[in-house]
Parts: C-alpha cells; structure tokens; sequence
C-alpha cells in the first residue's frame, strides 16, 4: 500500500488518456454541444439553453421508457445475482469438469449481441421455436410477438441467458481464492452448511459481487440490440427500453437536441447509482 | 453432501445455455420447407445448402477478415497502452491519480448509444470513417478502461521488491518491464486480452455505425444479407452458428488460462 | 481430554500409490503437549488431518480415549485447530466468532456468554470483545483461533499447525507461553505442527520426528539430543547437527580411518548382530578436550569460531569433517586438538537407526 510518490509516471499513463480521451471527450462535447443548440443544418443554430432538458423531461415516452428500463434492470440484478452466487456453489472445484463447464458458460458471453437477439427469435418463435411450439402445445397461450407480458417475459429470460454466466464465473474466481483452512475451520466448529455460506463465503465475496452488480447493472441499463431484434421494443412499446428510444430519437427521427440533452441524463442516471453503490460499500467496510 | 443435487442443477443450467444455440445449429441443418411444415427435434431432410449459399456469397468473407482485423487491432491497441498505465497505478502515487482512475471507470458505463452520433461525425472529420482502426479505437473507448483495471489487479499481486531488486541490479525499466515483469503476470495479460477481445467481438451498435462498406462486421454482414431476402428461417439460422465460431474457438484455446488467470487474480 | 491412539495407521492418497504416511503405532497421553516435527513434505500436516479427521485414514483406527473416530466428521470429535493463517469469521465481532462453536450447538445463551468470557479472560481477549474480530493484529486472530476450541468445555484436544508463522518474531515467544500457560491450566492434549525445532523443544513435552511420512523418534527433547533413534534425528535437531562418521566395529572399539574409539560393549556386540553401514555418531557438544597424559584422539582443527558463550570448532578426524563445541576458555594451540569420545556419548548406527533398539520408537 505504501506507494511512492512519482510525478513522472503520468507519462506512463499519458498514451491511455490521449486514447480514451479521443474517443471521449470530443465526443462528449459534442454531445454537450447538440443539447444546448437547436439544430437545422450545418451553418444554421441556435443557442436554446435548457430548452431541450426541459422538454425531454416533460416527455411521456421518456417516462415510459425509463420506468420500463428501471423494472427490467432491478430484475435482472434480483435473478442474476442470486442465481450467479448459487451456480458459482455448484461448480465443481477441480477436475476435467471445470474446464468443460466454463467453456460452456462463457460460450453466451461471446455471442455478438444482436445474434444473441437472433438466437432467442429463432428459439422462441411459437410457429418455428423449440420453447415456443413447446409452451403452446402444453397448452399455454404464448406468443411474444403479441403479448405484452410474453415478450417482456422472453426478453428477461434471453439476458438471464445471455449474462448469469458474468456473474457465475466472476463468483467462482472469489470462491477458488477462498484458503481451504476456513472451510476446515467451519466443520470443526461444527457449522451449518448456511453458516458457512453466510460468515465464510459471502462475506469473501463482497469484492467480486461488488464488481459483478456494477456491470449487470451497467450492461442492463444499456441493453440495444438483443431487445432490437428479438422483439423491436414491441408489442407497442412494451419492451422499448432508454437506448433504443434514444436511438429512434436521434438516428430515426434526427431530433439531435433532444437526444443529445437525453444521453446526458441517461448518463448522469448510470453514474449516480455506481457512485451510490460505490459509497454504500465503502461504508459498509469501515463499520465496526 | 447434497453434491448431486449441486451437479444435477448445474447439468440442469448447462442444458438451458445450450438449448437455444442447438436449436439455432439444427435450423440451420433444415430446409425452410421442414422448419414451416413440421415440428421436429432434429433434420429429417439433412442439408448443408444453408451453408453452400452463404459461403459461395462473395460479400461474406470480408465480413470475417474485417471483424477479427478490428478485433485484433483493438486488443493489441488496448494492451499496448494499458500496460505501461496498469504498472503506473499499481506501483505509484502521482497527481491526480484517483480521480483519472475514475474517470477512466465512467467510460466503460458510457451508454453506447450516446456516442453513436458523435462517433460518425468524428471519425467522418478525421477521414477515418468506415476503416478498420476507426471501429478499434471506437471500441478502446470501454476496452481500455477494463484492461486498466484488470491489470492493475494482476500487478498489485507481485511484491515490489521484485521491481526493487532488478533496479539495483542494473536493468533499465522497459527491459525489467518486458523480461522480467510481463512473463510474471502473464495469466493476467491472457485474461485480460480475453476481455478486450469479448467485447470488441460482441459490439456492433457502435461498429455498424461507423463502417458501410469496406470495415463492415460479420455480424451485421449476415443479418442485412438475411435480413434483406424476407423471413428465411434456414439461412438467419446458419448466419448465427457461423458468428458463434470465432467466439467458440478462441474460448476452446484459452480455456486452461481462464481458469488459472480467475484462480488467481481479482478479476 | 483423551489419550490418543493412532493403531496400525497409515495413508496412502491414492489407492496403490505411494504411502503419505508409514504404517505406524502410538499412544499418546492424556494431557501430553505433543509437537510435530519434520521438514516440508513429510507428512506431518497429514497425520494432524487424520487426527482432526479431516482426512480419514486409508488403513488403521484412530481412537480418543475408549472412543473409535476413525470415522467420525471433525465437528463430532471434539477438537479445537489452530490453522497456520489465521481463520476468522470477517464479519462478526470478537464475541460472535468465540460464541460461534457454541451456538452452532444450541446451546443456551446465558451458558455461552459465560464460557465465552471465561476464555477470552483466560487469553486477554476480554479488552476487545465488541470489536469487529477484521480489524484486529495477526497474533489476537490467532487468540481467537484458538478460543473457538477452547470454549468447548467437552474439547478432547487441541491442534495446532505451524501456528505461529504469521507473527510478529517479538510476540511469537508471548504467545508460545500463553499456550504453555493455557495447558497448564486446562491440562489438555495439544498437537502441535512445526518444522521449526526451537518452537518444537521449547514447546512440547514430547516432540515426534517425522521424515518422508515415517515417525523416526518420539521422545523428550532430552532423549532426542542425547539418544538420537535415526541419523535424521541426529542432524536436524541440535545446532550443529550430530558428527557421524562411518565406521568398521571390532571388540568393544569402532574404528574411524584407523583411530580406535572405544564405544559402549553391549553396543558394540548390538551393532556387530545389526551389520548394515555401521556409523558412530556423537554430539559435537559432548566431545571433550583430552586432560593431560590422556589418551585421546588429535583432529586437524580447520577454523574456530567464537559464538559468545561457546566456541565452535571444524576439523578433521582422518578424512572426516566434524564440529567440536568447547567451553569459551579453553585454548587452543596450534592446529590441532586432542579429544575424547566419551563412552556413553558415542553411539553406534546401523543403515541410519540406533543399535540396540529393537523395533521400539512408540513413546
């Protein structure tokens, strides 16, 4: 912990800001740039000020949309999280198994995301679909094209697919590095096999649970192209989530202020929960 | 102690990842006549036509090469830099560090769909527009960051005494660096190179939109080619497994360093 | 407490494979502070697993007093371990982590603070009871290691493996004699794991060497100085190691490179029965100067070096290379040193193992 003082390092640090600030900040300014002005071609702008905050926090659609966005990210955390932790506890420890098991749970990992999309309507179709033509013949109504709560329902199970393995393999690099004394030490004390999960192996998992929450949630809050092309945003709106009512806004509908005064506030929105999250875990550690 | 319940609801989960992506591999094996007519668990009529169609389509190719360009480039974009700033963070103290270390966070939780205007029209001023490099370094925009902080965890973990020790035995920094250093956290780097290539793989909001033509990825390739003729169940479906190989293979190559780099580092 | 019986132990862990540990037979007693002793690798960490019963033997019983464990899971068998890192529970106070063993057995509330403060009086533990056991120094968690068995009232015994790697030298020797000073009060079986043979001696009333999963000797620290059962035992306890030199043994005279050192008659006679490689080893601390008109031995005497309170000499007898220890004042002129090799303190081996012993190393 004790690191020395070294002004000269900056320059070991600088080839990473050019990068990531060429592909940031001008960015980002003009995004900033678009938010403040109203938009009618090259040589024509206006200076309009919070005009375009405003409105895009008057709109109904935006409301819908975040809402929608707000339920779909809570649920995946409150799944994956808990079925990632309990998968983790499931994976063998050593053996042939391990690598097998692992090449299949990264294998939806690498799965480009409007594939994954392609993947799931292939699967779900209730005329084609293996899930599909198997939930209707035991008798259920489903079709995700039309029903509301079908769709909303598919595309949740599509990125449970799609993501519980982050937080499964995430949770078993924090069990491996867990000593086997403590385990020793729990029988010996003779605890239960909650107990053991509760005072041993939750606690040593904070740090990656911690990582794996701010990403499902980062990656959630994002999500484009799976609901894109599973299911459009459809039926109606029902799976229309932030990215992809700002995308209709700025790339369909070329409303460049309004989306760009969005961006920001969809922005602040993601860095204001990590911060959070990151504070309530800092606090978390200093008690007692 | 229960652990067969544990493996049969593991074996349980594993048939549920794979489902999806057998089905997907058996569509691709049937003729859009028996996928609309009849409901089978596997081809009654076995045909590689899917395939022989896409393969002997000449705008299918390039969609490769250019993909795992960009993807190359990236990884070894965002390693070549990330590296040097990693060893920075993990060994120093300087101005500012904890602030640009969290700076560099925000970026990787930048929705993409914020930048995908700015994107085009930066890359469109700078000439650089519908190029390999442009997707690259569009994409160090979150692999840098990650890579950062990947390493920089790897690196915590070897004592300073090491760096110490070769000092004073005379070697110079870029020499300790690359022979000493890289070959002792060289899971890390695998792990990490891991990371960089996921998601550059797996992006293509912001690549579709800054490419049209000559840097365009595969997967979009496929899906506007398919897209394009109608709904043909059979060849979307074996548009889909071949974008899953690339993806497959490289996790069958590195599959005994993921395990070693996750056992030992803090991911 | 209970005595405990190791009956024709042995482990291999792989049917077929080779043994971790030698079959072997030991009785130790109740109340006995028994330390491990053995460099890296020879099986010691093995043999305490068996006893907690984290591992279950692949041949032969092991019995707590009257009591068959062999079987039994650690958390019926009423031990307490002392891991090499400290293991604690993070998240819970001082008090939860000692109160853990306890009310994992549903016992009352009242019944668990008062043993749990007992014990931490009994340690110094009592100052930081509320505290989050986390944020505590390395040698208070192990304290705290140590309460969780000891709360038990019904702890048979107690094991600790190479417990104090961790601490600070400076507290290392307090918290050896707090656990000196815990079994003298509470007079229970410890078992103690170390490859360090200070915190062995100082520690244990009987220390058991073990090489390549085989116990050479089990004994007092005194026997295992002056009545050494194997060569091995010979150079790894004692700073120099044992002197050995081969040797040919004729009447009731073991002759090294032609000098003739007169040994122990039954010895003798044991070692001429044995055959094997005969060796004759002595303590380089019980080789003395040869008095005047004495006959004796000379030894080409090569450096001496002065270590305080004694002086330790390396030379030569005949083509052997041997340490002699003398007293700081005594002088030594010129090269060479005329020694004696007291009868009783020049023991004779055959293929490594002292003459005369039979099969017996059990304590």
């Amino acid at each position: 912990m004790d690191k020395r003082e070294y002004q000269w390092a900056w320059l070991m640090v600088l080839p990473v800001v050019l990068v990531v600030a060429f592909s940031a900040i001008m960015p980002l300014m003009t995004v900033v740039n678009y938010s403040l002005q109203d938009i009618f071609g090259p040589d024509s702008r206006f200076f309009v000020g919070t005009e375009w905050f405003k409105e895009v926090l008057r709109d109904p659609a935006l409301h819908g949309a975040l809402f929608r966005q707000i339920i779909f990210s809570g649920a995946v955390l409150l799944i994956q999280i808990p079925l990632g932790i309990a998968l983790a506890l499931c994976l063998p420890k050593k053996g042939p198994w391990v690598s097998v098991s692992l090449v299949l749970l990264a294998l939806p990992l690498l799965v480009p995301w409007n594939v994954v999309g392609t993947i799931w309507q292939v699967f779900a179709r209730p005329d084609v679909g293996l899930a599909g033509v198997f939930l209707n013949s035991i008798g259920l109504d489903y079709n995700y094209t039309g029903d509301a709560i079908d769709a909303w329902v598919t595309v949740l199970i599509m990125d449970v697919w799609h993501w519980t393995s982050l937080v499964i393999l995430l949770c078993y690099a924090g069990l491996q590095a867990i000593p086997d004394a403590f385990y020793q030490a729990a029988r010996i004390d003779g605890a239960s096999r909650w107990a053991v999960f509760r005072y041993i192996e939750l606690p040593k998992l904070k740090g990656v649970l911690l990582i794996a929450i701010l990403l499902r949630f980062i990656f959630s809050f994002r999500i484009y192209a799976e609901p894109f092309v599973l299911t459009g945003g459809g039926p109606g709106n029902a799976t229309t989530f932030l990215s992809q009512r700002l995308t209709t806004m700025a790339v369909g509908q070329f409303d460049l202020g309004p989306a760009a005064a969005f961006s920001l506030i969809y922005f602040l929105i993601i860095l204001l929960f990590s911060y959070v999250f990151y504070l309530t875990i800092l606090n978390m550690d200093r008690e007692g | 102690m229960g652990s067969n319940r544990r493996y049969i609801f593991l074996g349980l989960w594993l048939v549920f990842l794979m489902l999806p992506i057998y089905w997907l591999l058996m569509m691709s094996l049937k003729t859009n006549q028996e996928i609309l007519s009849t409901f089978s668990l596997w081809p009654q009529n076995l045909t590689v036509d899917n395939y022989v169609k896409i393969f002997t389509d000449a705008t299918w190719y390039p969609g490769y090469i250019n993909s795992t360009l960009y993807v190359v480039l990236n990884v070894v974009i965002s390693l070549t830099v990330a590296l040097p700033a990693a060893y920075a963070f993990s060994r120093y103290k300087f101005l500012g560090d904890k602030h640009l270390f969290f700076w560099l966070l925000t970026n990787i939780m930048a929705p993409p769909a914020v930048f995908l205007l700015p994107f085009f029209e930066l890359y469109n001023s700078v000439g650089l527009y519908d190029t390999h490099i442009a997707v690259a370094l569009a994409h160090t925009l979150f692999t840098v960051p990650l890579a950062v902080w990947i390493l920089e965890g790897f690196m915590s973990g070897v004592p300073k005494e090491i760096d110490e020790t070769a000092y004073l035995d005379g070697y110079s920094w870029p020499r300790f660096f690359l022979t000493i250093f890289l070959p002792l956290i060289r899971s890390g780097v695998g792990v990490t190179a891991f990371f960089c290539f996921m998601f550059s793989w797996v992006e293509l909001l912001i690549a579709r939109t800054i490419t049209s033509t000559e840097a365009k990825p595969i997967a979009v390739t496929m899906t506007r080619t398919v897209g394009a003729s109608g709904l043909d169940w059979g060849l979307l479906a074996t548009a889909g497994v071949l974008t899953l190989v690339p993806g497959a293979l490289v996790i069958w190559f590195v599959r005994k360093h993921i395990a070693r780099g996750f056992a030992l580092g803090r991911v | 407490m209970a005595r405990i019986e190791l009956n024709n132990l042995a482990h291999q862990y792989a049917p077929g494979g080779d043994y971790a540990l030698q079959p072997m037979q030991h009785v130790w007693e109740d109340g006995g502070a028994y330390a491990l002793l053995g460099p890296s690798g020879c099986g010691k960490t093995t043999l305490l697993n068996i006893i907690s019963g984290l591992l279950q033997p692949s041949e032969g019983r092991v019995m707590f007093g009257d009591r068959d464990v062999t079987t039994l899971a650690p958390e019926q068998r009423n031990i307490g371990q002392v891991f090499q890192f400290p293991v604690i529970y993070d998240t819970m106070s001082v008090f939860d982590n000692l109160a853990f063993p306890l009310r994992n057995r549903k016992l009352g509330e009242d019944y668990v603070a008062r043993r749990v403060t007992h014990i931490a009086t009994m340690l110094g533990l009592d100052g930081v009871l509320k505290r989050r056991a986390n944020n505590l120094t390395a040698d208070a968690k192990q304290k705290i290691s140590l309460g969780r068995g000891l709360v038990r009232e019904d702890v048979a015994a107690v094991l600790f493996d190479e417990p104090l790697t961790v601490i600070d030298p400076h507290l290392k020797w307090q918290l050896r004699r707090k656990l000196r000073e815990v079994h003298e009060q509470l007079n229970l079986t410890l078992v103690y794991v170390t490859h360090d043979q200070t915190e062995a001696l100082t520690f244990a009333d009987k220390v058991v060497v073990m090489l390549a999963g085989q116990v050479l000797q089990v004994g007092t620290p005194q026997d295992l100085f002056e009545r050494p059962a194997h060569t091995f035992v010979g150079y790894f306890i004692g700073s120099p190691g044992m002197n050995f030199f081969d040797c040919q043994v004729e009447g009731s005279e073991a002759i090294v490179d032609g000098e003739r050192i007169p040994v122990d008659p039954a010895m003798a006679e044991a070692a001429r029965r044995a055959g094997g490689l005969l060796q004759l080893g002595i303590r380089p601390g019980l080789i003395r100067p040869a008095e005047d008109g004495e006959p004796g031995h000379t030894i080409k005497v090569d450096t001496v070096e002065d270590l305080g309170d004694y002086e330790l000499v390396t030379g030569h007898l005949g083509q052997h290379k041997l340490h002699v220890r003398l007293e700081a004042s005594e002088k030594i002129s010129g090269d060479g040193l005329r020694v004696v090799f007291p009868k009783e303190n020049a023991l004779l081996y055959s293929d490594d193992r002292l003459v005369g012993q039979g099969e017996k190393n059990g304590g």
